[in-house]
């Protein structure tokens, strides 16, 4: 059902060689009522480039975000499709076929992820610096107490957080600071790809703004690639090269910002685009009245 | 540094609140506890006086020539002298010489066996919710029936089992009567020996109840995002299992400990008379059969002052171990 | 953090787009089950197997002292072991143990049940009522129920029965007793559980709308405290038969009546032990642990319905179970779309 013409699903439509391939991903949910979350999804993500993934709630995006990382639990499962990781030394992984300890290398040092809601995505009875120090110790076994500390403190520091908070818990920081710890974690290893989920939906509208610029301002520095899963497409237009539309499973569009914005192929997105409201002129197809109407009996 | 006053408040208020019960009882109930005392006492060779009439009436109740508030101030300030009163059961050594004696054995019993029970079943809970499905977790249903089992029975089952039909332990005793009791080598043996059974009955008896909340934690913290974070970050499965999980998961079996140590007490109480082990739980039941009310409400006021004093350093270990509670204050 | 929402949810002010109908399910699909039905356990084998033993000794207690021999009927073969005439054996003084084993079985499951619900409904008022009132009333409420938490039990039951004279020891004194003692533990889980359903938005509503106290309680609150209630009545029920036992054991119980721990006392003054006579201390104390067993089991359902997380663990186990041996029996099928 969607509208995607094989070409614009390469990364090579932005000029940019691929580093993660997603070919026919499917995942199924085996409770009471077998259900397909994840239908048929493939897509290409350019190495460096930030790739927007929206769509409402329960159309899949973190479970197809989980899958890519094999972090799917029971009762979910792949029934079929394929992820390959092109590795900046210029091999090539599959990720779905890897053993058990593979993956634990993989993950963290070439593909790091940002959880939504760093509530309690921190352990609360470790310090921030033992949850980062283990990191390092797990990955980077030849570094010394000192070195770690001191890669501790760096990535803190990247983020604008204080590196004296090494000591503190999680329940002593405000969640926009977590939140930033959060990418300091993602950022130890200097991962190749960064999947972020809702990394800001929890924060007020400054603090959202103020991680936003640091996320941009990182990529700039270190050129890793981002998945941003979010629900909020203008957020998307705004800092993402490509933006995939996501709905009951598939995805439906994947498209340059700039493209999306103004000629999106795809109904579903259309109307996405227009139910968000605008601060200045028209009303948009915000539903009021409870009931679905066209858009143009609105305005 | 609030929390730790606000339990030293608490176990304040529980302190007061036991000793009033021990003040309360003996005068709430039907019957003349002084008299059937004081006939006992005469039994057994002592002089009835006065004196001893008060005595025992300010520890007990019956003398109504003073007002309850003065007899309180009486007990309370009794109390704090040290002076229980006299034995009757063991007559006529004082109260606080035969809980003195007593006092060690039971404490160590009661200590290494919850400690043992408490370890092993936190141990096994933890593999069992964290793998569910292997055959740690069909072991669960049959802690069930081991919790259900009555103390002093599973303590005769040990003993028909490993005393009487394999010879294995001694059945009765704290240790062997013709040794000398002392900080010797074959003292020190025997009492082992001898606790032995004991222990186990308690062990085995309190496993259970360790190993299912251990296990239904370990099986909610494994669905919490920062474990999921965990296995994001690549780390080896063992780190996460001690770290991030079982971590999280022993709190309420810490916060849990003090009371189910009340249990493990009151249980060893019967284990004892069962293996007529030399501790305070005998001495208890003694006293009752002999009518012996001082030693009665003596050693009840140290189990209470003793239960109450290992929860106060359980809750105090635990504001230790989760430092969200130095934050809540 | 769910990562699955259940599809309904996708039906919002975007649903008609003109695309797919409902998502097609994998495989087999069944009738999603009516909400009341959630309410109640599912049977895995340790609820059949919990409810069998529960049923069958309350059965032997109501029914067997109907079929058996006069337990009190002293005869010259004390201590022989079983044979065709005394199924278990005998006592010391003849007497015939499996008729005994009936009438005490009885006696035990009559104070169980009777201490149960006493201690029930105690910690029901303190826990319940207090965390509904809130503020000053739950705070004492609930001191109240810590401090007789950790004043060990069993000490003071000795204590107290010590106190009574012998005669006066009857079944509801001890009951009582055994109640005041036991109530505590259960209050704080109530406590705790009440105050978690009390902020919800709809007892706030009843509340405001001016429903009567007593009215917001038994309508609005307790239906969800059902299924920990049941749990905390199954423990009382268990706890007070130990107890009742125990305390029988050490002579200390109701004078009068006969219950699995006065017959566990007589085999003991009786000197079972050394004589080797199993089949009269072996019994009692095994039917006090089945029947325990039997009501811990059918507490591990309730479990799972109090906390959801431990039902989703065992289907998931199950269908992942079946699913790879699915998988195993034919070729995966590649999702066609």
């Amino acid at each position: 059902m969607s509208t995607i013409s094989p070409e614009r699903l390469e990364a090579g439509a932005t000029g940019k060689p691929p580093v993660l391939s997603v070919r026919g991903l499917s995942v199924v949910y085996e409770s009471q009522n077998p259900v397909t979350a994840v239908k048929n999804a493939s897509f290409e993500l350019g190495r460096g480039e930030i790739l927007g993934l929206a769509g409402e709630s329960g159309c899949g995006k973190t479970t197809l975000a989980y899958a890519i990382n094999r972090l799917h639990q029971p009762p979910a499962r792949i029934s079929s499709g394929q992820v390959l990781f092109h590795d900046s030394s210029g091999q090539e992984l599959d990720l779905l076929g890897l053993g058990e300890s593979q993956l634990r290398d993989f993950r963290w040092q070439k593909l790091s992820m940002v959880f939504q809601g760093a509530m309690n995505a921190l352990n609360p009875v470790r310090s921030i610096g033992a949850q980062l120090d283990d990191t390092l110790r797990a990955h980077a076994p030849g570094m010394t107490r000192a070195a770690r500390r001191e890669r501790s403190a760096q990535v803190l520091t990247r983020v604008g957080v204080d590196p004296g908070r090494l000591r503190s818990f999680p329940h002593e920081l405000s969640g926009g600071m977590r939140q930033r710890v959060m990418i300091a974690m993602a950022m130890l290893l200097e991962p190749q790809v960064m999947i972020m989920d809702e990394p800001t939906t929890a924060l007020d509208v400054v603090v959202q703004r103020d991680i936003l610029r640091e996320i941009v301002r990182l990529r700039e520095e270190l050129d890793f690639a981002v998945i941003f899963i979010t629900h909020d497409l203008p957020l998307l237009l705004e800092i993402s090269d490509r933006i995939a539309v996501m709905l009951r499973g598939e995805i439906v569009e994947l498209d340059q910002a700039a493209t999306l914005y103004r000629q999106a192929a795809h109904p579903y997105t259309r109307k996405l685009l227009a139910s968000f409201p605008s601060l200045r002129g028209d009303r948009g197809a915000f539903v009021r009245g409870g009931t679905a109407d066209d858009p143009q009996e609105q305005s | 540094m609030n929390y730790v006053i606000r339990k030293l408040g608490f176990y304040a208020i529980a302190l007061w609140a036991a000793l009033t019960l021990n003040f309360i009882i003996p005068r709430l109930l039907p019957g003349d506890p002084v008299d059937i005392l004081l006939a006992k006492l005469q039994q057994r060779g002592g002089s009835v006086t006065e004196e001893t009439r008060k005595a025992y009436s300010i520890l007990l109740g019956g003398d109504d020539s003073q007002p309850l508030i003065v007899q309180y101030a009486g007990y309370l300030g009794n109390l704090f002298k040290g002076d229980l009163g006299v034995s009757v059961s063991y007559f006529p050594a004082p109260v606080t010489e035969v809980i003195g004696a007593s006092m060690p054995w039971t404490v160590i019993l009661v200590g290494v066996s919850t400690i043992l029970a408490a370890g092993i079943g936190i141990l096994l809970g933890t593999f069992a919710g964290w793998r569910p499905g292997t055959w740690l977790d069909s072991l669960v249903p049959a802690t069930t029936l081991l919790a259900a089992v009555p103390y002093f029975w599973l303590a005769l089952v040990l003993v028909y089992l490993l005393s009487r039909g394999l010879g294995l332990f001694p059945a009765q005793g704290g240790y062997d009567v013709v040794l000398d009791p002392g900080f010797n080598g074959p003292f020190l043996l025997s009492a082992i020996e001898h606790a032995v059974l004991p222990a186990l009955t308690i062990v085995i008896a309190a496993l259970g109840g360790w190993l299912l909340g251990m296990r239904n934690m370990m099986v909610s913290t494994l669905s919490e995002d920062y474990v999921l974070t965990a296995r994001a970050k690549g780390l080896p499965e063992r780190w996460i299992l001690r770290n991030y999980a079982a971590r999280n998961a022993v709190l309420p079996s810490v916060a849990g400990f003090a009371i189910s140590l009340g249990f493990v007490v009151s249980g060893s109480v019967v284990t004892e008379q069962v293996f007529s082990y030399p501790g305070i739980g005998s001495r208890l039941l003694a006293a009752v059969t002999n009518n012996d009310y001082a030693l009665m409400q003596g050693v009840f006021l140290y189990i209470t002052v003793a239960v109450l004093a290992a929860n106060l350093l359980v809750d105090l270990i635990y504001g230790l171990v989760d430092p969200r509670t130095r934050a809540r204050g | 953090m769910a990562p699955f929402n259940d599809t309904k949810t996708t039906s919002g002010i975007l649903a008609d787009t003109g695309g797919d109908p409902a998502p097609e399910p994998a495989g087999r699909a069944t009738a999603p089950k009516a909400a009341w039905r959630m309410l109640l356990p599912s049977p895995t084998p340790w609820l059949v197997i919990g409810l069998g033993l529960i049923l069958g000794i309350a059965l032997f207690g109501l029914l067997a002292p109907l079929f058996v021999q006069d337990p009190n009927a002293i005869s010259n073969i004390g201590l022989s072991s079983p044979g065709a005439e005394h199924l278990l054996g005998t006592t010391q003084t003849g007497q015939d143990v499996l008729a005994q084993l009936a009438y005490a079985t009885r006696g035990s499951l009559q104070i169980g049940l009777i201490v149960g619900v006493l201690a029930t409904a105690l910690s029901a008022f303190f826990g319940i009522y207090g965390a509904y009132l809130g503020g000053f009333a739950d705070e004492s409420f609930s001191l109240l129920s810590n401090v007789f938490l950790v004043i060990p039990g069993l000490p003071l039951v000795i204590v107290i029965s010590g106190f009574v004279p012998r005669e006066s020891r009857g079944l509801w004194t001890i009951a009582v007793v055994l109640a005041l003692t036991s109530w505590a533990a259960s209050a704080r889980v109530l406590r705790a559980q009440t105050l978690s359903v009390r902020n919800r938005d709809y007892v706030q509503a009843s509340k405001v709308s001016g429903e009567r106290a007593w009215r917001v309680i038994v309508v609005e609150i307790l239906p969800n405290l059902l299924p920990v209630l049941a749990s905390q009545f199954v423990f009382a029920v268990i706890a007070a038969i130990l107890g009742e036992a125990g305390l029988s054991f050490l002579g200390l119980g109701a004078s009068s009546s006969s219950t699995l721990g006065t017959m566990l006392y007589f085999a003991q003054n009786g000197f079972a032990l050394p004589l080797g006579a199993w089949w009269w201390f072996l019994p009692p104390g095994l039917m006090i642990a089945l029947f325990g067993m039997g009501l811990s089991l059918v507490n591990f359902s309730i479990d799972e319905i109090i906390n959801p997380k431990l039902k989703s663990v065992r289907e998931a186990r199950k269908l992942s179970r079946a699913a790879a041996r699915a998988a195993g029996a034919q070729p995966r099928k590649a999702a066609a779309r």
